[in-house]
């Protein structure tokens, strides 16, 4: 039996040292702070597991903590399909092909703090282009005092600037089918659903789940959006848990909560990503 | 190393985690491992069971955290047993 080279391994040994001196070594003093009350660098108290337990039981966590699922929820939920509808309209050639690819790519070329911008703007009932439309039509909207206002506006936003994202992936998926399964699919009399269902979406698998992880991971971390549009306003309407951790870190310098809150932060997208990685995995394994 | 703020509790913790990854990784060149099922939903190798077995036990932790003020060893006793359970038959 021929044994495995394992000297390929050393190849991989910078790239561990510079996670080790970036990602780990920074965690490892995170989870050293929360569970001590800092008062600077010299002078912390161990506390033990007791952060975890306020943050656990702060009504403000959990609220910010189900806004934050909520939102993810929300805008997968639009985003995915609409980025697959999109997908499916564009032509996969010709010159109308690089058009709609060029006007798919700007929202992502644009800060997210000027996203926040332009929305802001955008969506003001007196002055902007949308919520001065809105109005004219007589419908009451105002994102600064209405928490349901608020959150169409950041479904809005969110979608405008993250929908080409999933767009662009999936029209590299159909792109990359070949136009045989097109062809068979058509000498059976299969309709646009039965194309979709069984030639397309089998196919797009790969890039959805690189689409749907990167969609949730980027939504539940979301921060400066919301932060420019709304302040996470009204009241705390659209305070979600990396605005709550902010004002705890930076405003407060509540370090040690700050530190628990972080760690509690990381186990949970740790944990949705992995199930949702996992769920699709076993599909894929299932099916094969 | 004083800017990592290192208590002796937390460099335990992290020395029992290296130590685990350390013997998964003599194990692993020592007895290759194979895929398998259990009473987990899907196949998993070694390594799967001991990611899901160290995440579990942190959930299980906030559970404990979140729901009672009974002393944390405890959930620490819980999650040994949960992590022998599912390196053992996951």
């Amino acid at each position: 039996m021929q044994r495995a080279n394992n000297r390929a391994w050393l190849a991989v040994a910078p790239v561990v040292l510079v996670v080790a001196f970036t990602a780990i070594a920074p965690l490892m003093t995170v989870v050293n702070y929360s569970v001590q009350d800092i008062f600077d660098v010299h002078t912390r108290l161990f506390v033990g597991l007791d952060w975890y337990r306020e943050t656990l039981r702060d009504p403000r966590f959990l609220e910010a903590l189900a806004r934050q699922l909520g939102f993810s929820a929300l805008v997968l939920a639009l985003e995915i399909p609409l980025g697959i509808w999109i997908a499916r309209c564009m032509p996969l050639q010709g010159r109308m092909t690089v058009a709609f690819l060029i006007v798919l790519a700007v929202p992502l070329l644009i800060p997210w703090n000027v996203v926040g911008v332009i929305w802001q703007i955008f969506a003001r009932p007196d002055i902007g282009l949308l919520g001065a439309a809105v109005t004219a039509l007589g419908v009451s909207y105002n994102y600064t005092s209405s928490a349901l206002d608020a959150w169409i506006t950041l479904a809005l936003m969110d979608m405008w600037h993250w929908t080409s994202l999933v767009a662009l992936l999936c029209f590299a998926g159909l792109a990359a089918i070949p136009p045989a399964y097109y062809q068979a699919a058509e000498l059976d009399g299969a309709s646009r659903w039965q194309v979709f269902r069984h030639v397309e979406l089998p196919h797009l698998k790969s890039v959805l789940t690189i689409a749907v992880l990167l969609r949730l991971m980027d939504s539940l971390m979301i921060y400066t959006e919301p932060f420019v549009l709304t302040g996470g306003g009204p009241g705390a309407s659209t305070t979600f848990l990396s605005q709550y951790l902010t004002s705890m870190a930076v405003g407060q310098f509540d370090l040690g909560p700050a530190a628990a809150f972080s760690v509690l932060y990381f186990l949970l997208i740790l944990l949705l990503c992995w199930l949702f990685y996992t769920s699709v995995m076993k599909r894929g394994d299932e099916a094969a | 190393m004083a800017w990592m703020a290192w208590t002796w509790q937390t460099a335990l913790f992290f020395g029992a985690v290296g130590l685990g990854l350390a013997v998964m990784t003599l194990a692993e060149i020592r007895w290759p491992t194979q895929s398998r099922r259990g009473f987990l939903p899907m196949a998993t190798t070694r390594g799967d069971r001991f990611f899901i077995s160290l995440l579990g036990s942190a959930f299980i932790h906030i559970a404990w955290l979140a729901a009672t003020d009974l002393p944390v060893a405890l959930a620490s006793l819980l999650s040994l047993g949960y992590a022998a359970l599912v390196m053992s038959k996951g």
